[in-house]
């Protein structure tokens, strides 16, 4: 994947470390976390959680919390030791939940306003990527919810960050403006070489755009690590209820089958699995969710079936949750993946099924959900 | 209607102490009113009345307190003559002074109100894309305050073009020097047999009152349709 063109001033990714105590009305915020220096963390909790105060913390725009905060080998906190970097010298662009565009400035002015000269060769890059080529003379006031999002990101991005925090950037944007939404910020942070900190509270989001995932609960990180391990845990099943269970398994686009308007996504070579016809082109990387509820299991593979998806599984693990006595929470283990998936008690037992079994795992192809 | 030259000069008196006086309470006027605008500081309701006192107090009063600072044996003015020779009564400086201080709290009222009306959170955004707080206030703060310190200047124009009791207190009446419109309105008024007089001054008055009230209207609605301007 084509990288842009990496800024000579900070040739390496700059990893954040924080470990912070804030005070924020009923609770503290009491946050200690490592975060990658690549990809997209996706900071998820419920609303009151504390992620939006964390973001606060890290652009510098709170100054009443203790503790540290570092960005690769720099001090943007540190109480003990007096440091307080102002949030226009942290080098953290931010895209706040409105867009927040100067309103007497054009976009174009938008865009440059905290670009560096460094920058100025990105410019083309960023608003192609973005999309917003055509709206450069345009007043802030005369564009939709959703381009005013994509300015205000590529501003973001023009100012030349170490990181790039979002902070639930998709709000009040309707479903096909969320989505295209979700397209373009999926695409921009699989190029731009920097970490980014993706806040939301929406699971389909997080699961579309994070490789890294932070469970945020009352104030405290309840959870941090990779978002398919995460996804895996069953102690998390309720706090990630709102993900309803799912997998994510990543793999390349092999063949269309126009006629049928179905896909074929090549998981290693030895799986393969059928889903709905996407317009990406062959060889080019897809992530699909699947929902545990979605896949059957059978103890032989069936003849004659309806399942397009026909896997050679082992069962790995199970558990019953307390919350869910009449349900099994199963981990399939197919090749070198792990997919989730739920029964009922009943097919559990009549089925006979134990840990360590053989089963074929069926999986419809309707229920793909690419991202 | 043809001016005498008497007239002229007590019209350009006024413009051009009415011109001085906005032009230096601008600088200060600007700092207070964002200093009010965007921090909340112990005392700020008495540095608020110390700012309105001008406006409610008898303008004598505060002619006769700008004597005692500034004249020539006055705490300051003592200081500004012997070192640098500068000496306000009497002089069209001094009327500017003294009208500049009647005309300050209207200018920062109204650039406080708009200055209050500029979100706070475009101003974090500009700190995020590395902007100082001098560059944010030159770039994003003031610019969307326009409109208010344009109505604010005038104000303070307007009402600097017609302060009469400070003025004459602080720097007398004296042709050619600091008898600005009002100053020569009121002496005609003393004078018998200059009603007709005294009433065409009097409407030159009125009509450069209104002409920068029109003025700042105009320049309000379209700094306002600039900042909202929509396509179609």
């Amino acid at each position: 994947m084509a990288n842009l063109p990496s800024n000579p001033a900070h040739p390496t990714q700059a990893s954040l470390m924080l470990s912070v105590k804030q005070q924020l009305g009923e609770f503290q915020l009491a946050a200690t976390l490592d975060l990658p220096g690549r990809g997209v963390t996706g900071l998820f909790g419920a609303s009151g959680s504390g992620k939006t105060s964390l973001l606060r913390l890290i652009a510098g725009l709170d100054k009443s919390a203790e503790g540290s905060i570092h960005l690769g080998d720099r001090a943007l906190l540190d109480t003990r030791r007096g440091v307080f970097i102002p949030p226009h010298r942290r080098r953290i662009g931010v895209v706040f939940q409105e867009a927040r565009l100067f309103p007497h400035y054009r976009v174009r002015g938008n865009l440059t306003y905290g670009m560096p000269r460094h920058a100025e060769s990105r410019f083309d890059e960023i608003i192609e990527l973005l999309g917003i080529e055509a709206l450069l003379e345009r007043m802030p006031g005369t564009l939709s919810g959703g381009e005013a999002r994509r300015v205000a990101i590529g501003r973001a991005l023009l100012s030349d960050p170490q990181l790039l925090l979002m902070d639930e950037p998709l709000t009040g944007l309707d479903g096909a403006r969320k989505e295209e939404l979700l397209r373009y910020i999926t695409r921009l942070t699989q190029q731009v070489d920097i970490p980014v900190v993706y806040v939301s509270h929406d699971p389909e989001e997080i699961s579309a755009i994070a490789d890294h995932l932070v469970l945020m609960n009352k104030g405290q990180v309840q959870a941090s690590g990779s978002l398919g391990t995460l996804l895996q845990r069953f102690d998390l099943t309720h706090q990630l209820g709102g993900f309803d269970a799912a997998s994510l398994l990543e793999g390349e686009v092999v063949a269309h089958e126009e006629a049928y308007g179905l896909t074929h996504l090549a998981l290693d070579c030895d799986h393969q699995l059928v889903l709905p016809g996407t317009s990406a082109p062959l060889g080019r990387r897809l992530r699909v969710r699947i929902l545990a509820r979605d896949i059957a299991l059978a103890l032989t593979p069936p003849a004659h079936t309806s399942y397009r998806n026909q896997l050679n599984a082992t069962i790995s693990d199970f558990t019953i949750l307390p919350e869910a006595p009449y349900t099994v929470e199963l981990r399939l283990s197919i090749g070198t993946f792990t997919l989730r998936a739920r029964l009922t008690r009943k097919s559990w037992d009549e089925m006979g099924l134990k840990q360590g079994m053989q089963v074929t795992a069926l999986i419809r192809s309707v229920s793909f959900n690419a991202l | 209607m043809t001016l005498s030259p008497a007239e002229w000069e007590a019209i350009r008196l006024s413009l051009l102490i009415g011109l001085a006086a906005v032009a230096w309470i601008l600088p200060p006027g600007i700092a207070v009113a964002w200093w009010l605008a965007r921090h909340e500081f112990r005392g700020k309701a008495i540095v608020d009345g110390l700012i309105h006192l001008p406006l409610v107090l008898p303008p004598v009063v505060v002619g006769y307190l700008l004597l005692v600072a500034l004249g020539r044996q006055g705490v300051i003015g003592q200081w500004l003559y012997s070192t640098l020779g500068i000496s306000l009564p009497f002089t069209w400086q001094g009327a500017a002074v003294a009208s500049g201080v009647m005309a300050f709290p209207l200018l920062v009222r109204a650039l406080r109100l708009s200055l209050e009306a500029v979100d706070p959170k475009l101003e974090a955004a500009a700190s995020t894309l590395g902007a100082s707080r001098w560059r944010i206030f030159t770039t994003i703060t003031l610019p969307l305050a326009v409109p208010g310190l344009l109505t604010g200047t005038v104000l303070a124009f307007a009402r600097a073009l017609s302060e009469f009791g400070a003025t004459i207190t602080f720097a007398s009446n004296i042709p050619g020097e600091t008898r600005t419109l009002p100053l020569a309105l009121y002496t005609l008024i003393q004078t018998p047999g200059q009603e007709a007089t005294a009433a065409r001054l009097c409407i030159i008055a009125i009509v450069i009152a209104l002409l920068s009230l029109i003025a700042s209207e105009w320049l309000a609605r379209r700094t306002r349709q600039r900042l909202q301007e929509r396509d179609g």
